[in-house]
């Protein structure tokens, strides 16, 4: 079969639009999909959204609180940072009553309250301002779970989120973070940053995936409670029908799933 | 046009070579952030602005100001202009690569930088604020050499410049704008979550552009034969009197409202950077500096008798560009951060890396800004002699 130029250009012309097109469409589909395993793991725990009641009543000394956070900071490779408090990476912490809900202070307060130190997360809000203003989606709102998510390798720096999160729950590695992580501790199993990306709770999506319990929840003894916030048989939704619970700013419109009994 | 550039006398490049080794100190400095991580700056966890988006706050303002001179000429046929527009094209031009330069600084991971490219977010405030500094780049270089190249060949500039102008004279405001909504938009932190934010930033930066430009329109008619024109930099005084009293109003309104209200989250960053708090007070001379520096800028510019006199109308000029400086290129930024979410103070001040990065920054807009106005006066002082009607200085 002999081609003339004109019907080669014709057809060149056709195959190129339709590579283009083909790839947009492509491209179309692939925004539709989220990043998920190939096929998920029967046990995984899931949920519409994810929400932790903190019951401040079952945590008793500072070693309670300091089990949770070391099963997070261990279970995550999180950089023990103490040369510089300004370099601080934290993705659990605790905070008193005045700090962690500022604007309600009371002087006359029981001292007890005062001085409880209440334990800080991510809040993984329901309308997070830190995805609001990620220019590159880095950070993100899981569709299935509501989980606000991390993408290390796609985050740029700018720490915009880190302005525009009204919780404090974000780190920046202002160095490089893993001469700081213990080698003999380090989880191989999760990543290790590197400087300039931003980090947080991620409510352990790698554990859920596993059909495990957040790392917290798992080694507070029952003081962290768990569960589905649009499921009203979960653990959580029943203690938040008994129980008076607050949450951190929530006139912020943010809707906070982390939630405290006091 | 470009090879007027490289004709200059010995003044001409002793400075070119002073700004090309400031720069290439600073680069140094850029090396050693870029192996060791932005913790060779003075920023923290809490202060996780600072210098840098500070610096690129105040610039994307004096990009915006060149409009004062532009929309005057074109839309009011404001003859006098005539011969400041291209400088303040240019002056934008060099303030809108400075802004670019400072956000790319301040990236932790600066190579990934076009990931705002790759995956555009129009959720995100800064995506529209690449939009509209990209654009506004653009548009006044295209602008500004057209109308250059046209006036060096005698010709009056082509016709589809006319509307490119126009839209470049609604696109100055909208960066300005766009860069005020990066702050005013975020729930949280009180100091800047205010609906004047935007209004305060154009008033602050069609003070300050104009300001600078008067220094620099002086300078030029002081050391080359092209005068940009008494009559002209008189307007622009005006200009900047009018703009620094709105500032001052708007900063008032701000005052007024945090102080009468009396919430606490409204006056705390007031406090801080004013009269320090909870014994924490890094900011607060360099803030009153910034307040007596405008203070002195409209008593001299308030007064058309002393504003007339040139070398005091420079005075008031370098003052009200440092003050403004000071209040939105530094207070601004870290006045936000402080106190934390938490309400605890964690100070910030800048390093020394931070310090000769944001000095190489601005030496090199200066280079830019150096090498688009030797060509720009290189032609007007061959072709436009006496060409506005209001007589040349002729040098010698």
């Amino acid at each position: 079969m002999s081609i003339n130029r004109r019907k080669f250009l014709k057809m060149a012309g056709i195959s190129t639009i339709l590579g283009i097109g083909g790839v947009s469409a492509v491209q179309g589909v692939k925004n539709h999909v989220e990043a998920s395993q190939v096929s998920r793991n029967p046990a995984a725990l899931t949920a519409k959204r994810w929400a932790m009641v903190v019951d401040m009543s079952k945590f008793k000394s500072e070693e309670d609180y300091q089990k949770c956070i070391n099963a997070c900071h261990l279970a995550h490779n999180v950089p023990h940072i103490t040369d510089n408090p300004k370099h601080e990476v934290k993705w659990m912490w605790t905070e008193t009553y005045e700090h962690a809900f500022p604007g309600n202070e009371d002087q006359y307060r029981a001292e007890r309250f005062q001085e409880m130190p209440f334990l800080m997360l991510c809040n993984h809000c329901e309308n997070p301002p830190c995805v609001r203003v990620c220019p590159t989606q880095a950070t993100f709102k899981r569709k299935s779970d509501g989980i606000v998510m991390m993408d290390m390798h796609r985050c740029i720096g700018c720490r915009f989120c880190m302005a525009g999160c009204p919780y404090g729950a974000r780190s920046f590695n202002y160095k490089n973070p893993r001469p700081y992580i213990n080698e003999s501790k380090e989880n191989r199993e999760f990543p290790t940053r590197m400087k300039g990306v931003v980090e947080k709770c991620t409510l352990c999506y790698e554990r859920l995936a596993k059909g495990l319990q957040p790392a917290c929840v798992e080694a507070s003894n029952g003081a962290l409670i768990f569960g589905d916030l649009e499921d009203p048989n979960s653990a959580v939704r029943k203690v938040l029908s008994e129980r008076f619970t607050i949450r951190r700013k929530p006139e912020l419109g943010t809707g906070p799933s982390v939630y405290y009994i006091i | 046009m470009l090879e007027k550039a490289i004709y200059g006398g010995r003044r001409y490049w002793v400075w070119i070579f002073f700004l090309l080794g400031l720069i290439s100190v600073g680069f140094l400095a850029y090396l050693y952030q870029f192996k060791n991580g932005l913790g060779v700056t003075g920023m923290s966890r809490d202060v996780s602005w600072g210098l840098y988006i500070g610096q690129f706050t105040f610039l994307v303002g004096v990009a915006a100001s060149g409009v004062m001179v532009v929309l005057p000429y074109y839309l009011h046929d404001y003859k006098k202009f005539g011969r400041l527009t291209i400088l303040g094209e240019f002056l934008a031009i060099a303030a809108v690569i400075m802004c670019m330069l400072f956000i790319f600084v301040d990236l932790g991971q600066p190579l990934r930088v076009l990931n705002v490219i790759l995956h555009p977010t129009p959720n995100s405030v800064m995506f529209y604020d690449m939009l509209v500094l990209s654009g506004y780049l653009f548009l006044n270089l295209l602008i500004g050499w057209t109308v250059l190249g046209a006036e060096r060949k005698e010709v009056a500039p082509p016709k589809w410049v006319k509307p490119l102008i126009i839209l470049s004279i609604c696109w100055a405001p909208s960066i300005h704008t766009v860069t005020a909504f990066l702050y005013a938009g975020i729930p949280g932190r009180h100091f800047w979550l205010t609906a004047i934010l935007a209004a305060r930033f154009l008033a602050s930066a069609f003070a300050g552009g104009p300001a600078l430009l008067i220094i620099l329109a002086l300078i030029v008619r002081k050391y080359t034969k092209f005068d940009p024109g008494k009559e002209a930099i008189q307007s622009l005084g005006k200009i900047v009197t009018y703009c620094m009293l709105i500032n001052v109003f708007f900063l008032g309104l701000e005052l007024f409202t945090a102080f009468y209200s009396q919430i606490p989250g409204h006056m705390h960053s007031f406090v801080y950077l004013y009269a320090g708090l909870h014994g924490h007070n890094q900011l607060v001379p360099i803030m009153w500096v910034s307040s007596i520096l405008a203070v002195i800028a409209i008593g001299l510019l308030v007064f058309p008798q002393i504003r007339k006199n040139e070398s005091l109308l420079a005075v008031a000029c370098l003052a009200t560009f440092f003050s403004l400086w000071i209040d939105k290129g530094f207070g601004l930024v870290i006045g936000g951060f402080v106190p934390n979410p938490f309400e605890r103070i964690t100070e910030y001040w800048p390093t020394l890396p931070e310090a000769l990065i944001t000095l190489a920054v601005w030496a090199i807009g200066f280079l830019v800004l150096t090498i688009l106005y030797k060509i720009a006066i290189s032609i007007k002082e061959e072709v436009v002699f006496d060409k506005y009607g209001e007589k040349q200085i002729k040098a010698e």
